[in-house]
C-alpha cells in the first residue's frame, strides 16, 4: 500500500510539475491557447509505473554497494562472458571479418554510415584517455576535432597539401593544442577543468565563424580532397570504399594504441590520478605531466579524427564543432563505459546508427541521450561496459 | 649520527589558525619513532606539511638520506618529496579502489620504473635539465608505450617482479590480482605500506595504521612495522592512538598538543611525564 | 571620448550584469554548499521564462488586467521553476551524493540536455516572442535618457532580491543553517541540521531567483527560444566564478563586472565576439585567479 501511494504521489506531483509546459500551448500572436489535458494523463500513468521501476532500482543499486563493501559482489555477467577465451577470440574475429567486409555487400549510403561509426569511435576512445582513463572532465574536446579538421582543409585549400601529409602533422599540432592549453588549466579542479575546456571549445568555435580571412566564416571550406591512393584515380563509390579502409585502418590503430596504453605505466597513472590525486602524487606521480600526457594524447586522436572527418565529407563549417558534438562523444564514453575500449565501440555505434536507422527516435535523440546520461551515473556509472583491469602472471 | 628527518621551528598557520607551533621533530636513522597526541592537536598537519600536501608557513624540514645526501624539503610537491625517499600512508585509506592490489604497488614503482628515472630524480641535476629530462622520456615513453617494444616489455616485467616482492613482504601476494576494494579492512591498510614501500623510502611516515583494527590485527601490525624496520632498514615515524602499540614498539616519543610539542622522550620517561597526563586527562586531574 | 556611448554602454552593462548575477547566485548558493555546477540551472531560468509567457498567454485570453498578469506569470515562474529545482536535484543530484566528483557533473550536464529537449519537444523550437509585462503606465516612461522603463525595473528589482536574500541568508533559520551546511556538512548534520532539507532549500531558492531574472530578461529581450538557459547559464556561471564561487556578494560583483565587460566589449571592439569576451574572461580569472574576486582560496582537505 505505502509503495502505491509513493508513486501516486510521485504521478501527482509530476503532473503539477509539468502542467505549464506539457499541457499549455500558447500562440502570443494571435493570443489562443492550445490545452493538451491528454499529455496530463500519459505523465500521470507513466509516472506512477516508473516511479515502481525508480525505486526498485535505487533499492537494489543500494543493495549492490552493500555487498560490495563486504567482498562479496560477484562477477559481472559481462566480465566473465570477456574474459572466457572460448568467446572472447571468436567474437573479435566475428566483428573483425564484419568490419573488413561491409564496403562489398553495403551500399555506398551505409558504408558512409560506418565510416561514421569509425569516425567516433576514433572520437571516443580519444576523449576515454582524458575523461576515462585520466577523469578529466573535457567539455571542449571539440576543439582539436576542429584543429585537425581546419588544419587539413586550409593546407589542402591554399597548399593542396596531401592528406597523408596532413595527418601525422595534425596529430603534432593536435598535442601541442592540448599541452598549450591544458599547461595553464590542468591545476584547476575538476569541475572548473569542465568549464575552462567548455569555454575554450566556444572560443575556438565562434572564432572560426567570425574570422572569415583565415578560416572563410560560416559558409566553410568545401571541395576538400579525399586521401589519394598512389594516384589511382577513383570513382566515388571506390572511394567512398576507400575511405571506409583508411578510417577502418586508423580506428584499428587507435583501438591498439589506447589497450597499451591503459595497461602501461602511463595508464595507470592516469588511473590512479582518476581515483585519488592526493595519495597519487604522494606516489610519486607527477601531478601534472601525467594529466598533460593524457590531454595532449586525447587532442592527438582528436585532431587525427578531425583530419579524417575534412577529407570523408568534403565539406566543412563551424557548425559541425559545436559544444553537442563534444556532447555527443561524451555520451559515447559515459554511456559506452568510462575506461573501457570495447564499451567505446560500443557506444559510438548506438550512438550514431540509432537515429541513422530509426528516424523517428532522432527527433528523441538529444532528450534520451540527456536522460541516459542522468540513469547512467545513477544507476550504472561504469556504463555498459564496465571497465576491466590487466591481470599479470608472475613468473617464479 | 646525524637524524634522517630533521625538523625545526616548524610552524602552519591556516589564516589565523596557528596549526602548529614552532616544533622541533627528529627522526634518527633505524629509529621507530611515534607521534602522539589528542584529537585536533596537528599531528596530521605535521604529516602534511613534512611530505609536500601543505606548505609550511616557516621553519625547515630537513632530510639526510643515508646514502649520504641533505636537502631541504619545503615547497617540494608530494611527488618530489617521495622522490626524496619519504613515503607516507593514509589516516583515512586512500587506495586505488578500482584497480587490483598489484596494480596499487605498481603505482608506487612509478618513480623508480619511468624511462630516464636516474637523470630526471638526480637532485645534483638543476632543476631546468631535470624537466628537460621529464619531457623528453614522457614523450619517449609514449613512443615506447605504443610501439611495445623490448625494453618496454623489461621494464614492465620488472616493475611486475618488484612489487610482487614488496606484496609477499605484506602478505597479500595470494590477492594480487583483486581490486583493492574488496580486500577486508586490515588488509587494505596493509596494502596502503605496501604501496608506500614500493617508493623505496628510507622513512616511512604512517598515518594511525591501527586504527579500526581489532587486537589480533594489531599484533600482526606490530610485528609488520618492526619487520620492515630490521629487515629493509627502513625507519618509521608514526601517528598512533593505540598507546599499547606506540609504548610497545616505539624508541621515542613525541606528545604534541595544540600545535606544541610538550614532551619527547623514551616510552618510560613519556608515561611518567606530567604535562603529557595533563594533555590527555585534563588539567583538573591532579586535585 | 564620447562620453554619452560611454554611458549608454555602462547601464547597459549593469542592466545585463543585475540579470546575470541573479542567476549566477543560484549557481553559487549550490555550490556553496554541495560543491556541483549545477549545469541545469540555465535550463531552470528558461522553464521559468517559458512559464512566465504561457501564464501570461492564458491570462491574456482569459481578459486580466495587465498589472495582475505581470504579478501572477511572475508568481507562477517562481512557483514552477523552483519546482523543476526542487526535482532534478531529488533525481540528478541527491542519489549521486558520495559518488566521484565527476558522476553528478555528468548527470547535471545531461539533466540540462534533458530539460533543454524536453521544452523543444513539448513546445517548439522557435522563437516565441515575449511581450513585456511591464504596463505602460505613464509615470515610468522618460525616467532617464539612457535606461528605458523596464531596464530601470530590472535594476531595482534585482538590487532588491539580492538584498532580501543576503537578509534572509543572514538572519533566517533556513539562512543559518545553510551557512552551516556550506561550512561542514558533517558537523551541522551532527548538529541537528536537516541538511536534505537545506539543500532542497538552496535548490528552491536559487531556481526562485533564476525564475525572476528569465522574467525580467525576457520581458526586455522581447523573445525566448528553448536554448536560451544555456548561454546565460554559462555566463551567469562565469558571473559565479568571477565573484568567487560559493560567495553571495560575489556573484552580484561578478555579474556586474562582466555585464559591463561584454558591453564595453561589443561596444568598442566588435560586436561578433559577445560571446568570446565572457568566455575569455572566464578562461582567464580560473588561470590565474581561481579563488575569484571576493573567494577566499580553499586549502584542499587531506
Amino acid at each position: 500500500m505505502g509503495e502505491i501511494l509513493k508513486s501516486l504521489k510521485a504521478a501527482i506531483w509530476f503532473m503539477f510539475l509539468t502542467f505549464p509546459i506539457m499541457v499549455i500551448k500558447v500562440n502570443p500572436i494571435e493570443d489562443t491557447v492550445v490545452w493538451r489535458w491528454m499529455n496530463m494523463a500519459y505523465i500521470g500513468v507513466g509516472v506512477f509505473f516508473l516511479s515502481f521501476l525508480w525505486r526498485f532500482m535505487l533499492a537494489r543499486r543500494n543493495q549492490g554497494k552493500k555487498a560490495e563493501e563486504s567482498g562479496k559482489a560477484r562477477m559481472p555477467i559481462g566480465q566473465r562472458i570477456a574474459e572466457e577465451p572460448k568467446i572472447k577470440y571468436p567474437a573479435i574475429a566475428l566483428v573483425g571479418a564484419f568490419a573488413l567486409t561491409i564496403p562489398f555487400w553495403a551500399d555506398m549510403y551505409n558504408t558512409n554510415i560506418m565510416t561514421n561509426v569509425l569516425i567516433y569511435v576514433m572520437l571516443g576512445l580519444g576523449l576515454n584517455i582524458v575523461v576515462g582513463l585520466a577523469g578529466l572532465l573535457d567539455l571542449g574536446y571539440v576543439a582539436f576535432y576542429a584543429v585537425g579538421a581546419y588544419s587539413y582543409a586550409l593546407l589542402n585549400h591554399h597548399f593542396g597539401a596531401n592528406f597523408w601529409v596532413v595527418l601525422p602533422m595534425a596529430g603534432f599540432l593536435g598535442a601541442a593544442f592540448g599541452v598549450a592549453l591544458g599547461f595553464p588549466v590542468l591545476r584547476l579542479r575538476g569541475d572548473y577543468l569542465a568549464i575552462v575546456t567548455l569555454g575554450f571549445g566556444e572560443i575556438i568555435r565562434l572564432v572560426l565563424e567570425n574570422w572569415n580571412e583565415f578560416s572563410m566564416g560560416p559558409s566553410g571550406i568545401a571541395n576538400i580532397d579525399r586521401p589519394p591512393f598512389f594516384g589511382i584515380k577513383m570513382d566515388l563509390f571506390q572511394k567512398t570504399d576507400f575511405m571506409y579502409y583508411v578510417v577502418l585502418a586508423l580506428a584499428i590503430l587507435t583501438i591498439i594504441a589506447v589497450t597499451r596504453l591503459k595497461n602501461s605505466r602511463i595508464g595507470r597513472a592516469w588511473i590512479a590520478l582518476r581515483e585519488d590525486e592526493i595519495a597519487c602524487q604522494a606516489m610519486g606521480v607527477d601531478r601534472t605531466k601525467t594529466k598533460l600526457m593524457a590531454f595532449a594524447l586525447g587532442a592527438t586522436w582528436a585532431s587525427m579524427a578531425g583530419v579524417v572527418f575534412a577529407a570523408k565529407s568534403t565539406f566543412i563549417n563551424p557548425p559541425s564543432f559545436s559544444f553537442w558534438e563534444s556532447v555527443l562523444i561524451l555520451v559515447i564514453v559515459v554511456m559506452g563505459g568510462m575506461g573501457s575500449v570495447v564499451g567505446v565501440i560500443l557506444g559510438a555505434s548506438i550512438i550514431v546508427l540509432l537515429p541513422e536507422y530509426f528516424r523517428e527516435f532522432s527527433e528523441y535523440r538529444m532528450i534520451l541521450f540527456g536522460g541516459a546520461m542522468v540513469l547512467m551515473m545513477v544507476f550504472r556509472p561504469t556504463g555498459i561496459v564496465t571497465a576491466m583491469r590487466q591481470k599479470y602472471t608472475i613468473h617464479k | 649520527m646525524k637524524p634522517i628527518l630533521d625538523v625545526k621551528n616548524l610552524t602552519m598557520d591556516f589564516g589565523g589558525l596557528r596549526a602548529l607551533d614552532s616544533l622541533d621533530i627528529d627522526v634518527r636513522p633505524g629509529e621507530i619513532a611515534a607521534l602522539i597526541g589528542p584529537n585536533g592537536a596537528g599531528k596530521t598537519t605535521f604529516f602534511n606539511c613534512v611530505t609536500g600536501m601543505y606548505n609550511p608557513t616557516q621553519g625547515d624540514v630537513l632530510v639526510n638520506s643515508p646514502s649520504g645526501y641533505s636537502t631541504r624539503l619545503n615547497g617540494l610537491k608530494p611527488n618530489k618529496v617521495t622522490e626524496r625517499g619519504l613515503a607516507r600512508t593514509f589516516q583515512n585509506i586512500r587506495l586505488f579502489q578500482n584497480m587490483t592490489v598489484l596494480e596499487n604497488v605498481m603505482i608506487g614503482r612509478h618513480c623508480h620504473s619511468g624511462a630516464g628515472h636516474e637523470i630526471i630524480m638526480d637532485p645534483d641535476n638543476s632543476p631546468v635539465k631535470r624537466m628537460a629530462a621529464s619531457a623528453f622520456f614522457g614523450g619517449m615513453e609514449i613512443a615506447a608505450t605504443l610501439l611495445k617494444g623490448k625494453r618496454f616489455k623489461e621494464r614492465e616485467q620488472e616493475t611486475v617482479q618488484y612489487s610482487y616482492k614488496v606484496l609477499e613482504k605484506v602478505g597479500l601476494e595470494k590477492f594480487a590480482n583483486n581490486f583493492a576494494k574488496n580486500l577486508p579492512y586490515g588488509l587494505q591498510r596493509r596494502l596502503e605500506i605496501a604501496r608506500a614501500m614500493a617508493t623505496e623510502p628510507f622513512l616511512l611516515l604512517l598515518d594511525e595504521p591501527a586504527a579500526g583494527m581489532n587486537p589480533q590485527e594489531t599484533k600482526e601490525l606490530d610485528d609488520l612495522i618492526q619487520r620492515i624496520r630490521d629487515k629493509e632498514g627502513i625507519s618509521i615515524l608514526l601517528i598512533e592512538h593505540d598507546m599499547r602499540l606506540v609504548m610497545s614498539i616505539s624508541q621515542r616519543i613525541f606528545v604534541m598538543d595544540y600545535g606544541k610539542k610538550i614532551a619527547q622522550g623514551t616510552p618510560g620517561e613519556i608515561r611518567t611525564n606530567d604535562a603529557v597526563i595533563k594533555a590527555y586527562l585534563g588539567e583538573d586531574i591532579d586535585a | 571620448m564620447d562620453w554619452g556611448y560611454f554611458k549608454e554602454l555602462l547601464m547597459g552593462g549593469v542592466v545585463k550584469g543585475s540579470i546575470y548575477a541573479l542567476i549566477a547566485l543560484g549557481y553559487t548558493m549550490v555550490y556553496g554548499i554541495i560543491e556541483l555546477i549545477n549545469f541545469a540551472h540555465g535550463e531552470i531560468y528558461m522553464i521559468g521564462a517559458f512559464t512566465a509567457l504561457i501564464a501570461a498567454g492564458v491570462l491574456t485570453v482569459a481578459g486580466f488586467p495587465a498589472w495582475s498578469i505581470l504579478i501572477l506569470a511572475s508568481a507562477a515562474a517562481v512557483v514552477w521553476s523552483a519546482s523543476y529545482g526542487y526535482t532534478v536535484e531529488k533525481i540528478a543530484y541527491r542519489p549521486l551524493r558520495g559518488a566521484p566528483r565527476l558522476s553528478p557533473l555528468i548527470s547535471a550536464l545531461g539533466m540540462s540536455i534533458f530539460l533543454q529537449n524536453y521544452v523543444l519537444l513539448a513546445q517548439t523550437s522557435n522563437f516565441m516572442p515575449f511581450k513585456n509585462l511591464f504596463p505602460e503606465e505613464g509615470f515610468l516612461e522618460n525616467i532617464s535618457e539612457v535606461l528605458s522603463a523596464t531596464e530601470v525595473i530590472i535594476i531595482f528589482t534585482s538590487a532588491v532580491v539580492m538584498i532580501l536574500l543576503s537578509l534572509f541568508i543572514k538572519y533566517s533559520t533556513t539562512g543559518k543553517a545553510m551557512r552551516a551546511t556550506a561550512q561542514d556538512r558533517n558537523m551541522a548534520m551532527l548538529v541537528g541540521v536537516n541538511v536534505d532539507k537545506v539543500i532542497s532549500a538552496t535548490f528552491i531558492i536559487g531556481s526562485s531567483l533564476a525564475a525572476v531574472g528569465a522574467v525580467l530578461i525576457a520581458s526586455n529581450m522581447g523573445q525566448i527560444n528553448f536554448f536560451i538557459g544555456f548561454i546565460v547559464g554559462l555566463k551567469a556561471f562565469t558571473a559565479a566564478v568571477l565573484g568567487g564561487i560559493g560567495s553571495i556578494p560575489g556573484a552580484m560583483l561578478g555579474g556586474l563586472v562582466l555585464g559591463c565587460t561584454e558591453s564595453f566589449g561589443t561596444g568598442y571592439v566588435s560586436s561578433d565576439y559577445e560571446d568570446v569576451f565572457a568566455f575569455t574572461l572566464l578562461v582567464l580569472i580560473l588561470i590565474f585567479r581561481p579563488a575569484g574576486l571576493l573567494g577566499k582560496s580553499d586549502i584542499q582537505k587531506v
